[in-house]
C-alpha cells in the first residue's frame, strides 16, 4: 500500500495540451478511477504516472519517493491494458512468471506466486495453455495475474474491460471489486464507462481536456457535479438545463417563468448572475398544467424501460427527460407542468460554468 | 460473340475454367509427363517404354548428383539462417526509428531489384581472386592478403552464400519489418512494465509471437534455395570442379548438355518431393488453426 501523489503535470504534443497541470492526491489503498470521454488524456495520466510517457514538468511521487525520472520497472507499479498484451508465445506459467525471471527472483519464490495467483484468480486450469487458446475473459484474468504477481503495491487499469463482452465486463467488474478489498492495494482505474466509475471507485476523477475537472466520490459527483461538464457527462439520461438568471431574492428567473430556489445549497452565497440549472430526471415532479411555481411542458413521446419508464418532454424551448413509474407514463397528458425539486438542483455560472 | 457473352450468366465460370484449364494442362500436364519420362530410357528424344525406377537408382549411385545435394543442404541452411538473421537484424534497428529510415529500406531492398544472374556476375567480380578484392588489397600494399574462396573448391559454396544472403536479406528485412509494426503497442508497453532487457523482448517475445511472419519469409527462401540456378551459374558454373554443383543446375545440365532425359526427369522429380517435404510442416501448421 502506498499512496500516489501527482503534482502540477503538464504535457504537450506538438502545441496540443493533453495534460494541464494535473494534481492528485491519492490515499493508499484507494481505487481511483479516471473518468473521461476519449481524448481527454486519461490515459496519458496513466501513462505517465507509470513512466510509460514523459511528461514536460511536474512530479510524481509514490509513497514519499519522487519518481518521475524512474524507468516504469523501477516505480513498484503493475499495470493491466486493454487489449491484455500477454507474451503471445508463453504458456499462463510463463507469462505469470516471466516478469520475476528477469529480475532474478528465486524458482521456489515464482513458483509459489504464480501457484497463489492462479488461486486467487481461478486460473489454475489454464497455466498450461497458451494466450491464443484462451477466451476474452480469460486472458484478462491472465493480465491481471501478471499484474499482481509483481506485488507491487500500486496497480494500474487501462480500461482493462473495454474488450469484453458486457455480461462479462459486469462480472468482473464484481470480481476487481472484491479483489482490491482482498488485497487492499492501491488502484487507478482509466476508464471511458460512468457505470465502472460509480460502481468500482472511492473517489473518481472525470477528466476533460487534460483537466481534472472533479475529483470526489462517486455519489458527490453525481448529486453535486463541480461543472457544467461534469453535469452533462455523468448520468444516463444526461441532466436536464435550463439558462436564465439567479435575482438577489433567491428566485431563478427564465423567460417569463420564476422560481423560488431557497432551497438551494448555495457554496459561497447566492449571487445575481446568469445562470444554467441543472436537474436531474429523477427530481422534476410531473404536475398538472397551471400549479402554482410549475414550468409548463409538453410531452414528446415516452420509453419503456422495464422497471420504469423516461418521459421526453419540451419545455421552454428544451428537450427533458423525466423519470416515471410506467402506469404513470401510460397515462400520461399531453400538456403538463414541471416542478422542480431545487434542493437536488444544480447552479453553474454562465460564464464560468463552475457550481454555484 | 459480345451479345452471346452478355446473355450468359456464367461469365465468371469462363474465365476461371481457362485459367484452370492453362493451369491443368501446362502446369500438373508437365508434372505427369516428366514423371513418365522418369520412368523411360529416354535419351535425346522422349523414348515411351517404361522401365520402372531404374533412373532414380542411377541417379541415387550418381556421386555428382549426391554432391549436388549435400551442396543443397549446406547452402540452404546457412543462407536461410545467414538471411533471417541479417533481415531481422535490419528490421529492428528500422523499426528503432532510425534516421532516415526510408533511405535505408530503399537501399537495403536494392539489391532484390537485381537480377540473381547480375548478383553473381557482380560478386564473382568482387571475389576474383587475381582482379577482385583480394588483388586490390595486395596492390594496395598488403601483400600477405588472401581471400580465394571463390576458387577454392572447399570454400567456393560460401560464397554463393554470401551473395545470396547480400540478395535477400533485403526483402526479410521488409517483411519482418511489417510485421514488427504490426505488434500491438500495448506488448511494448507491458514488456516495459516488466523492465525486460531489450534482446529479451526481441528473441523470446516478439519474434515468437511472429510465426506465421518468419514461417512465411522460410518458405520463400527454401523456394530459392530449391530453385538455385541462376546464381550458380553466374558465379561458379558449379565448380571448382564440382564443389558448387544444385540439384537444379544438374538437372539442366542433364536435360540439354548431356541428353539424358530419364535421368533428368528422375532429378526434377525427386527435386519436387523435397520441396513438399520441405513444405508440408508449413501448410500443415499454418492450415491446422483455419479448420
Amino acid at each position: 500500500m502506498s499512496s500516489v501523489s501527482i503534482r502540477q503535470i503538464r504535457k504537450s504534443f506538438a502545441g496540443l495540451t493533453v495534460l494541464d497541470s494535473v494534481d492528485m492526491e491519492i490515499a493508499p489503498g484507494e481505487f481511483v478511477v479516471i473518468l473521461g470521454s476519449s481524448g481527454c488524456g486519461k490515459s496519458t495520466l496513466l501513462n505517465v504516472i507509470a513512466g510509460l510517457d514523459d511528461c514536460d514538468s511536474g512530479q510524481i511521487l509514490i509513497g514519499d519517493v519522487d519518481v518521475s525520472h524512474l524507468e516504469p520497472s523501477q516505480r513498484g507499479l503493475a499495470m493491466v491494458f486493454q487489449s491484455y498484451a500477454l507474451f503471445p508465445a508463453m504458456t499462463v506459467r510463463r507469462n505469470l512468471s516471466f516478469g520475476m525471471e528477469i529480475a532474478g527472483t528465486p524458482k521456489a519464490t515464482i513458483a509459489e506466486k504464480v501457484a497463489w495467483a492462479a488461486r486467487l484468480l481461478q486460473i489454475e486450469a489454464l497455466l498450461d495453455r497458451k494466450p491464443s487458446q484462451l477466451s476474452g475473459g480469460q486472458r484478462q484474468r491472465v493480465a491481471i495475474g501478471r499484474a499482481l504477481v509483481r506485488s507491487s503495491s500500486i496497480c494500474l487499469f487501462d480500461e482493462p474491460l473495454s474488450n469484453l463482452d458486457a455480461k462479462l465486463r459486469a462480472e468482473t467488474r464484481v470480481e476487481l471489486k472484491q479483489l482490491h478489498e482482498t488485497l487492499k492495494s492501491t488502484m487507478i482505474y482509466v476508464t471511458h464507462d460512468q457505470i465502472e466509475a460509480m460502481t468500482m471507485a472511492d473517489r473518481v476523477a472525470v477528466m476533460h481536456k487534460g483537466k481534472v475537472e472533479q475529483f470526489a466520490e462517486p455519489q458527490t459527483v453525481y448529486e453535486k457535479p463541480a461543472s457544467l461538464f461534469v453535469a452533462g457527462f455523468i448520468g444516463s439520461p444526461a441532466m436536464n438545463f435550463l439558462k436564465g438568471t439567479l435575482e438577489g431574492t433567491l428566485r431563478f428567473k427564465t423567460h417569463d417563468v420564476c422560481l423560488d430556489a431557497s432551497s438551494y445549497g448555495f457554496a459561497a452565497g447566492p449571487t445575481a448572475a446568469e445562470v444554467i440549472l441543472g436537474i436531474r430526471c429523477e427530481d422534476v415532479d410531473v404536475v398538472e398544467r397551471g400549479t402554482p411555481d410549475s414550468i409548463p411542458a409538453t410531452l414528446a413521446f415516452t420509453e419503456l424501460l422495464g422497471a420504469d419508464a423516461l418521459g421526453w418532454f419540451d419545455c421552454l424551448g428544451q428537450r427533458f427527460s423525466v423519470k416515471l413509474t410506467v402506469d404513470a407514463a401510460r397515462a400520461m397528458q399531453r400538456d403538463v407542468g414541471f416542478r422542480f425539486n431545487m434542493s437536488k438542483a444544480s447552479f453553474f455560472l454562465a460564464a464560468t460554468e463552475r457550481r454555484l | 460473340m459480345r451479345a452471346w457473352l452478355h446473355r450468359q450468366s456464367f461469365k465468371p465460370d469462363v474465365t476461371v475454367a481457362v485459367f484452370f484449364g492453362v493451369v491443368t494442362i501446362f502446369f500438373y500436364g508437365s508434372i505427369l509427363w516428366t514423371f513418365y519420362m522418369s520412368m523411360t530410357r529416354s535419351t535425346l528424344m522422349p523414348s515411351y517404354e517404361l522401365i520402372g525406377f531404374d533412373q532414380y537408382v542411377k541417379l541415387f549411385t550418381n556421386y555428382r548428383w549426391l554432391v549436388s545435394c549435400m551442396n543443397m543442404v549446406i547452402f540452404g541452411v546457412l543462407f536461410i539462417i545467414g538471411t533471417l538473421c541479417f533481415g531481422a537484424l535490419l528490421a529492428i534497428f528500422a523499426d528503432r526509428r532510425i534516421q532516415a529510415e526510408s533511405l535505408f529500406r530503399t537501399i537495403f531492398l536494392y539489391p532484390l531489384a537485381v537480377s540473381l544472374i547480375v548478383t553473381g556476375l557482380s560478386w564473382r567480380w568482387v571475389l576474383d581472386p587475381v582482379n577482385g578484392l583480394q588483388g586490390l588489397m595486395r596492390s594496395a600494399g598488403w601483400e600477405s592478403f588472401t581471400f580465394d574462396w571463390l576458387t577454392n573448391p572447399d570454400r567456393a559454396i560460401y560464397t554463393l552464400v554470401i551473395a545470396s544472403i547480400w540478395h535477400s536479406t533485403g526483402l526479410v528485412m521488409v517483411i519482418i519489418l511489417a510485421g514488427l509494426r504490426g505488434v500491438d503497442n500495448d506488448l511494448w508497453r507491458a514488456i516495459r512494465m516488466e523492465g525486460v532487457p531489450l534482446w529479451r523482448a526481441y528473441l523470446q517475445v516478439i519474434f515468437p509471437g511472429m510465426r506465421p511472419v518468419i514461417a512465411s519469409c522460410v518458405v520463400l527462401l527454401m523456394s530459392e534455395v530449391i530453385r538455385g540456378y541462376d546464381l550458380v551459374i553466374a558465379m561458379t558454373k558449379g565448380g571448382p570442379g564440382i564443389a558448387t554443383e544444385m540439384p537444379a543446375k544438374f538437372a539442366v545440365d542433364f536435360y540439354f548438355a548431356r541428353v539424358n532425359l530419364g535421368l533428368a526427369s528422375a532429378a526434377s522429380i525427386v527435386m519436387l518431393l523435397i520441396s513438399l517435404v520441405m513444405l508440408t510442416p508449413y501448410f500443415y501448421s499454418e492450415f491446422r488453426k483455419r479448420i
